[in-house]
């Protein structure tokens, strides 16, 4: 059975004015994306790939330059007060609300920007902290707060109107290991009735791969690839992946990516270990020789390598030519 | 999932309780800490009691006195107008909050006048706190004949002066560090031209020019009727005018506080500008 769409943009396309000399920023460039109800579609990409862009027109805070995006059938730019009624957002680093006031004070405040009735807001605030384990600081102010469990009240805040549909911009943003898992465990058990629907940007490959329905890869304002994580993953299945440990750190990761059949690299540095770790998408086994050449060419030594399975971070890199880092 | 259109009723339920919590986050905020108290109602008694002091010894009549201490409670209004009204949309943005508020389904103008309540009210009493010491310090005489007439003046000056403060928190509200600089313009300004330190602008020795100009400001208007009313103890014979001139304000500032508003919202959104920070 076809489902309804939540989310839906048509040849989105948004310029921001560049600084002088410098000509116009396309953030979006004619994005179509179709997201049913009850998905948990991720968006991945590095910093300015447009994915914020994208929350925020469809949040109604900015305008589109061009083209339509629809939230549960509205067009978000004319019909914004009803969309908010359906909507909330949460954007990860960010601790909205008053310091002066305690975790349940500020819950309560949100509350009553979506209208919540005494009851309703008492009943959502009271699953809501328990849920994200806030329970013990309910009472506490929110400038005496971590910041992690700061993180945990905005998160609160987002889900305070039960809404249709939550943008969750880098939900984990600064999360420890424990809170980002419990952020993952509340949306799953959020979604459970299957019309919610979450539109998650985020640097966490593996976040994606666990979390969503579907996938769509964003560089430079257009989406380059959109599927499931498995699809996408098996669809680079014949092109094998290999993670390389090499010291001293790789100086010149370009001529690398110049060795003919390697079609794209990510590098993670370690300065303490003084270790560069690649991960490498080929063409087929036949150019590692030429590879392990060249690294030996840049003076660097292979520490460690094996074969790995495909993930949503090799699919980004064989698209895009490198790693998010 | 079908969505279900809001009866009017539903509308207005929802802004009410909007304006009722940012008004409650005001005033709970503003009467938490002690500390809000001393500097906001004692440290401005030590401003006032050096001009009611200097009054004294030049000998002159003491409802100079009783004059400057009104003019220090109007001061507290105008302050907490510029830097907790006019420049709240900069703070809330600074704070991460801006975003939260324009993705609420709420009107702006309900958050906007939660605020201007809670101002009011706080204000309010820190004003009478300010009167009450000024007058306990410095034994100042008031003499108010008619307090119904009284309250109507304080009170259209006080929501003239907070329509003011929706018409700047609109235009303030794709500001950056601008914010603080344009209050700083504003804030001495208005003192002078309110005559909040001295009896009133509408004196000889000010050029009529001047006298004209400041009357365009309602806390000039607002002071100088409400030191009638309370100091030379004259009833509404005497303010009509000026409660005339408080009402326009008022029909004139809150309609343009919601145009504004909408203008800077959209051109925001257009511009990409609307919570952009550390501009």
């Amino acid at each position: 059975m076809k489902r309804d769409l939540s989310i839906e943009t048509r040849t989105l396309r948004r310029v921001f004015k560049g600084i002088p000399g410098a000509g116009d920023v396309v953030a979006l460039d004619s994005v179509d994306l179709a997201i049913e109800d009850g998905e948990i579609f991720g968006l991945l990409g590095p910093n300015g790939a447009g994915k914020t862009t994208m929350i925020k027109i469809l949040a109604t805070l900015l305008l589109p330059t061009s083209g339509e995006a629809y939230v549960k059938g509205l067009e978000v730019s004319k019909n914004a007060s009803k969309v908010r009624k359906v909507i909330n957002l949460v954007s990860g680093g960010e601790t909205p609300g008053y310091g002066i006031l305690s975790v349940k004070e500020n819950l309560w405040f949100f509350s009553q920007l979506y209208g919540l009735s005494r009851q309703a807001a008492n009943d959502r605030i009271k699953g809501l902290v328990t849920q994200l384990g806030l329970d013990n600081y309910i009472d506490t102010r929110m400038s005496k707060l971590s910041t992690g469990f700061k993180q945990r009240l905005n998160l609160a805040r987002g889900f305070i109107n039960n809404p249709a549909v939550v943008f969750l911009d880098e939900p984990t943003l600064g999360l420890d290991v424990l809170s980002a898992k419990q952020l993952r465990t509340m949306i799953k058990s959020w979604m459970t009735d299957g019309t919610k629907t979450v539109l998650l940007t985020t640097h966490y490959m593996a976040e994606a791969d666990e979390m969503c329905n579907r996938v769509g890869i964003i560089d430079q304002g257009r989406i380059l690839a959109c599927d499931t994580p498995q699809r996408l993953k098996a669809k680079i299945a014949s092109r094998p992946s290999w993670k390389i440990e090499v010291t001293p750190n790789i100086q010149e990761l370009d001529t690398l990516k110049t060795v003919p059949g390697v079609i794209g690299i990510s590098e993670v540095s370690n300065i303490e270990t003084g270790t560069s770790t690649l991960k490498l998408v080929l063409e087929d086994e036949s150019v590692m020789s030429d590879l392990l050449s060249t690294i030996s060419k840049n003076g660097s030594r292979v520490l460690n390598m094996g074969k790995s399975e495909p993930t949503l971070e090799d699919v980004y890199i064989n698209l895009v030519g490198k790693g998010l880092q | 999932m079908t969505l279900v259109s809001p009866t009017l009723r539903d509308e207005i339920t929802a802004n009410m309780r909007a304006a009722k919590a940012r008004m409650w986050v005001r005033i709970k905020g503003g009467n938490r800490e002690l500390t809000h108290y001393i500097a906001e109602v004692v440290l401005p008694v030590l401003t006032i009691g050096a001009y009611v002091i200097l009054y004294k010894t030049l000998g002159l009549p003491s409802s100079l006195g009783a004059a400057v201490i009104i003019g220090g409670a109007m001061i507290a209004f105008w302050t907490n107008i510029l830097w907790n009204m006019s420049a709240q949309w900069f703070w809330e943005k600074e704070m991460g909050n801006l975003e939260m508020y324009m993705v609420a389904p709420v009107s702006r103008m309900s958050v906007l006048l939660g605020m201007a309540m809670g101002g009011a009210i706080n204000t309010s009493l820190r004003a009478t706190g300010i009167i009450l010491l000024g007058v306990f310090v410095f034994q100042v005489p008031f003499q108010v004949h008619d307090l119904l007439v009284a309250g109507l003046v304080f009170l259209l000056t006080v929501i003239s002066l907070y329509g003011l403060g929706m018409v700047f928190a609109s235009l303030y509200m794709l500001y950056g560090r601008e914010a603080w600089h344009t209050n700083m313009l504003l804030q001495e300004p208005v003192f002078f031209l309110s005559g909040s330190y001295f009896p009133t602008i509408y004196v000889s020795v000010i050029p009529v020019w001047l006298q004209v100009t400041a009357t365009l400001i309602p806390m000039t208007v607002g002071l100088d009727a409400i030191r009638r009313v309370t100091i030379q103890g004259q009833g509404l014979m005497a303010v009509w005018p000026h409660i005339l001139a408080l009402i326009v304000f008022i029909a004139i500032l809150i309609p343009v506080a919601r145009m504004a508003l909408n203008y800077m919202e959209n051109l925001g959104k257009r511009e990409g500008r609307l919570t952009l920070r550390w501009q």
